[in-house]
């Protein structure tokens, strides 16, 4: 049995475990991503979040926990920005993206042992997925759970109509920091599977799927989750028994269901 | 005994130097019917803000049900001008009436049973409730119209604040819904206050009537003379001309 086999080796279960939990976060995150139409706004995080990987590296400590740090900074940054309407959103998305990247790039540069890890960061390797990882994976994903648990009216009322939201009451400004942060926070354990540059097909493909067949908003989460599932087990297995690159694997699994939910949905 | 619902004095609003709002003074009582109009960017969506606590006034005083605005939203009713969303997001006409509930719910509560139960009450007042399970973006133009007033009725409001309600909802849903109004103002005794561009449409529904450019023309009853919408406008306005069997505009001696 190919399965069996797969699941001897310790580097395939962690894999499977992170991709599992991974599927979770793109899951219900995405949806809120594709609802409050942010997905340049994630996409700028998860380009920003290099830099703090590359500082990480640099200083000698977990490059993760730095990727986590500047990905919730840019997100705060952003969602500062946006509100005090100086700069419009999408330069600041712009400025913060290429910063991060440049910095990355930099740092690592200057770090030793560069140019594996740098591919690994810009393509994704869930090979490569330690047991802390799968652990700090899992925590976040329980946390983030929670919280749309406990704030799901809010999320969605803010979702839905922000102006209305704001005059009832809600504290618009704070939860709509609160998601870019649960966003940065997604994003960056997504880089660690498929990669810096394939994240934002991630996040956003499960719920664009998932979203024309499901009605109602927990049906498209879990339509969603479901697909992120599926998309992650057959890319890994696609890719451990072709051995080809497991971050494109997965995301041409996705992009092909995506492609193709499409043309039959015609 | 006769609560003032609204009670602004001598307030004034400015940004960036300039008065946006110019020593406004007014009151409104129960189940009064106000009809607000003035040109575009006169300040009428700013003074409904202001209503609602979300534009501090840099000077005067506001009062709602005598209380600071932010403290009585939870009495007061919202309909914002049309209502910019997603037209496939994924919620029920239910579920967005329930979004209006927040202010009685409060942060990280969830929706209970009577939530639902007034949910459906409200979706009744405005006669939409067979649409309660419809998917929002499946409903026209006025079920929309008619499925926001629900939300801002569900907390049960004594107050109701409406941004042009009917701005993008054909001519036949809009006598609809200024009837629909109607019923709200007379029958459940809920105070409105109607922002519009079509001073003839309103003026047949509303018992008073103002005219807001920066400052506020508005004599506490449902007339207006000539030289008040001349002067908030800046030019003649030719609204007799469709005879109004309600008289809107004093006739000049």
């Amino acid at each position: 049995m190919i399965e069996m086999d797969f699941l001897q080796y310790d580097f395939m279960r962690n894999a499977l475990a992170a991709g599992l939990a991974a599927s979770v976060l793109c899951g219900i995150i995405g949806i809120y991503v594709i609802l409050n139409k942010i997905v340049f706004i994630s996409d700028g995080i998860a380009h920003a979040a290099f830099g703090g990987i590359g500082l990480g590296y640099f200083l000698g400590y977990d490059p993760l926990a730095f990727g986590i740090g500047s990905a919730v900074m840019t997100a705060l940054g952003i969602g500062m920005v946006s509100s005090r309407a100086r700069i419009s959103e999408d330069t600041a998305i712009g400025v913060f993206m290429a910063t991060g990247m440049a910095l990355g790039i930099m740092l690592l540069t200057l770090s030793q042992g560069y140019a594996r890890d740098l591919y690994g960061y810009l393509f994704g390797n869930i090979l490569a997925v330690t047991r802390s990882d799968v652990l700090l994976i899992s925590v976040l994903t329980l946390i983030i759970l929670a919280l749309v648990f406990l704030l799901y009216k809010e999320f969605l009322l803010l979702s839905f109509d922000p102006i209305y939201a704001e005059a009832i009451g809600l504290p618009v400004q704070s939860l709509r920091l609160l998601l870019l942060a649960m966003v940065a926070f997604s994003v960056v354990i997504l880089i660690k599977i498929v990669g810096i540059i394939m994240v934002i097909a991630l996040l956003t493909i499960p719920g664009a799927i998932s979203r024309r067949h499901m009605k109602g908003l927990p049906a498209i989460m879990a339509g969603s989750i479901f697909l992120g599932a599926i998309f992650v087990t057959i890319g890994l297995l696609i890719s451990y028994e072709l051995d080809v690159p497991s971050g494109a694997t997965i995301i041409l699994t996705a992009a092909a269901t995506f492609f193709l939910s499409t043309v039959l949905s015609r | 005994m006769t609560e003032n619902i609204v009670s602004i004095k001598g307030l004034w609003v400015c940004r960036a130097e300039h008065a946006v709002l110019e020593d406004i003074n007014l009151e409104l009582h129960a189940a009064d019917f106000l009809g607000l109009i003035g040109p575009n960017g006169g300040g009428k969506s700013t003074l409904l803000k202001v209503m609602l606590g979300l534009i501090k006034p840099d000077r005067g005083s506001i009062a709602i049900f005598g209380l600071p605005p932010a403290a009585a939203r939870s009495r007061v009713g919202y309909v914002p001008q049309k209502t910019v969303f997603d037209q496939s997001f994924p919620v029920k006409a239910l579920d967005v009436v329930l979004m209006g509930r927040y202010s009685r719910t409060g942060l990280l509560h969830r929706y209970g049973r009577m939530d639902r139960q007034a949910a459906l009450q409200a979706l009744a007042a405005v006669g939409m409730e067979d649409r309660a399970l419809r998917e929002i973006g499946a409903l026209s133009g006025g079920e929309q119209q008619r499925v926001f007033v629900a939300r801002s009725l569900v907390s049960d409001p004594e107050l109701l604040l409406l941004d042009e309600p009917t701005a993008g909802v054909d001519s036949a849903q809009q006598t609809d819904f200024y009837d629909l109004l109607c019923h709200l103002n007379r029958d459940l005794g809920i105070a409105i206050v109607l922002v519009s561009h079509d001073i003839t449409a309103i003026s047949k529904y509303v018992n008073k009537i103002a005219c807001l450019n920066q400052r506020l023309y508005y004599h506490d009853s449902k007339e207006l003379c000539n030289e008040d919408i001349e002067k908030a406008y800046g030019c003649p306005v030719e609204m007799i001309a469709h005879g109004t069997p309600h008289r809107v505009l004093r006739e000049h001696d």
